[in-house]
């Protein structure tokens, strides 16, 4: 075989290599060992959060029930989470409501109208800036600012209000990545085809761009549901009792609807028991907790993708 | 299996109107230089390009009479595609590009501030180099510049989405899954005509073209061809290629472009095809299209 491919080959290039010769030393031992650690990183991570989820769900095992997620706290018995869950939620809502929508019209305009200068590399420089400022900063902040400033109190509006300020930079920063990654070729064909400059952000760019935007929403979310330190000297940490749901007076501090009261998230409840609980129950409401914490994440996660995706369907059908 | 049938019968009819084609322009530019005396749609008075310092277009003057193909050929760098873009201020879009000299459509300058260039990029359409329609259906392509302009009425757009494709020579091949198939999953060639579709549906009277075919396979690229040749005869078109065959074969008149010394792009000779193909005017030219240089 080699020897008719020589000759095939002939001219002066001497015998070729046989296929089967593999390349000497280096080269090859370098491409194996970068296999094996980009393989091995991946299944570390794999393992890391499946351990996570592993823990908390051998944990929780046994307290998380229908009535540990539906009840009220208790002191005596196990009791349940209601109203700090409820919180968690309501706070995501209240800081999404605000940091999305401002986060992504910023994104729209420092990728679609502000340009590259001196002005927009600062606003990068700071968006960075605030974003890596640790969060027990930014919450030492809202209590200056929000709580005392300007007579707030504990509030979960001040809470909102400074995850925003904690979480737009981020947010902003993400969508005009992920405006940015939108093809030039689709804006041109738009733009040549007689859309002005707005309806093109609106009918091309922004539907192309909502997996991106939907990466930085749950980038944004992850960190409402997480964050603590924020959270401590914003909103609260007083544990309510119970709530009303029946109460829709959006100014009475009592009902659980209002943004003017004090609401101590998930997260800071878990933070609170554990370091200072002293209940029989501690260590079972903590692990459960936590477990129902990581579901929230996981569950809002894999929403907003199929969210995102049924908004580019219908976004760019109409 | 049934690709290869079709690439055979598309070869079979396509290949050869080429040849005879070749005759019919050179014979159709022949008339329109000595006889027919069309209106001229578009003129350029002295247009320099700039991005910046550099100079990519120098003092091209020409003028495009209506419902006749151009070409614009010459070297990479010499400026044609940068050209063809002031028709429809494309160039308004690169930061720092300026056009100086006068470009008028139907006698109105267009590099006026006060010209809409939404109005003007309606009237004037233009196709790319790599087929871009847009990640939608086929029938949201087509719909996509009427309903930018406000057309909402769900029958007239039907009808405008129908006539577009079915003058694009794509509606028998897509017309059974307008709304459900994405215009990307359409092949090369189709895509280019569905981008050529999106352009009819915005009712231009000019259509510019930026190597439309450069992209595609020998047949796709016979195919929009043969569709150029009878979109002349309603709109005016205006084609930027590198292919010499493909010039002499569609276009009416060539323009002829290189760089100077300064690697600025400029005219070096325009006339009817062909003439510019078989006695050049200029040694350049003739150089170029026997292959010398470029």
């Amino acid at each position: 075989m080699t020897a008719t491919a020589t000759s095939a080959g002939s001219g002066s290039r001497g015998p070729a290599p046989s296929l089967r010769h593999r390349p000497s030393g280096g080269s090859i031992l370098a491409d194996r060992a970068a296999t094996v650690v980009l393989w091995g990183t991946g299944v570390f991570v794999l393992l890391l959060l499946g351990a996570i989820i592993l823990h908390f769900a051998m944990a929780a095992w046994g307290v998380v029930s229908l009535s540990f997620v539906l009840d009220d706290p208790s002191d005596a018995a196990l009791g349940g989470i209601m109203p700090v869950l409820w919180n968690s939620v309501y706070m995501l809502a209240l800081t999404m409501l605000i940091a999305v929508p401002v986060g992504i019209l910023g994104g729209i305009y420092m990728s679609e109208y502000a340009g590259d200068n001196a002005v927009t590399s600062a606003i990068r420089f700071a968006e960075e800036a605030i974003s890596s400022v640790p969060s027990i900063v930014v919450g030492l902040f809202g209590l200056i600012l929000f709580v005392d400033n300007f007579h707030m109190g504990f509030t979960a509006l001040g809470g909102a209000l400074a995850l925003t300020l904690f979480n737009l930079p981020l947010m902003t920063r993400l969508s005009e990545q992920a405006l940015r990654a939108v093809p030039q070729d689709e804006r041109s064909a738009s733009l040549a085809l007689g859309a002005t400059k707005w309806q093109t952000i609106r009918h091309v760019v922004l539907p192309l761009a909502i997996p991106g935007l939907v990466t930085g929403v749950i980038l944004t979310a992850g960190r409402v549901f997480g964050e603590a330190a924020v959270l401590l000297f914003t909103s609260g940490i007083g544990t309510p009792a119970h709530y009303d749901f029946a109460n829709l007076d959006l100014t009475n501090p009592a009902s659980p609807w209002s943004p003017f009261r004090p609401a101590t998230t998930l997260s800071v409840y878990i933070w609170k028991l554990q370091s200072e609980g002293l209940g029989a129950f501690k260590n079972q409401i903590v692990d459960g907790s936590a477990a129902i914490l990581i579901s929230m994440v996981l569950v809002f996660n894999l929403g907003a993708r199929l969210v995102g995706r049924l908004l580019t369907r219908k976004l760019t059908a109409a | 299996m049934n690709t290869g049938d079709e690439m055979l019968v598309a070869s079979t009819t396509y290949q050869e109107p080429l040849i005879r084609r070749v005759e019919v322009s050179a014979s159709l530019a022949a008339e329109a230089a000595t006889t027919v005396e069309r209106e001229i749609k578009i003129a350029t008075s002295h247009v320099s390009i700039s991005y910046g310092e550099k100079v990519a277009v120098r003092d091209v003057s020409l003028q495009i009479q209506d419902r006749s193909i151009m070409a614009l050929i010459g070297p990479s760098g010499s400026g044609k595609s940068t050209f063809l873009r002031c028709f429809n201020r494309m160039n308004d879009l690169i930061p720092g590009a300026r056009v100086e000299g006068e470009v008028s459509l139907d006698g109105e300058n267009v590099t006026d501030p006060d010209v809409s260039v939404v109005e003007l990029r309606r009237r004037v359409g233009m196709v790319f180099q790599r087929p871009n329609p847009f990640p939608m259906s086929i029938y949201e392509n087509v719909a996509y510049g009427p309903r930018r302009r406000g057309l909402n009425d769900r029958g007239k757009l039907e009808e405008l989405v129908e006539t577009s494709l079915k003058r694009a020579a794509l509606w028998d091949e897509v017309k059974d899954d307008l709304r459900r198939k994405s215009g990307l999953a359409l092949s090369g060639g189709q895509q280019q005509r569905l981008c050529i579709a999106r352009v009819l549906a915005t009712e231009p009277e000019v259509i510019l073209m930026d190597e439309p075919a450069s992209a595609l396979d020998p047949v796709s690229t016979l195919r929009i061809e043969e569709l150029m040749r009878e979109l002349r005869e309603a709109y005016t078109i205006v084609i930027v290629t590198h292919n010499m065959q493909q010039a002499a074969r569609v276009s009416d008149v060539t323009a002829f472009f290189t760089m100077a010394e300064d690697r600025a792009g400029y005219l070096v000779e325009v006339g009817p095809t062909g003439q510019i193909f078989t006695r050049p005017n200029e040694r350049l030219t003739e150089d170029y299209i026997s292959g010398r240089f470029g």
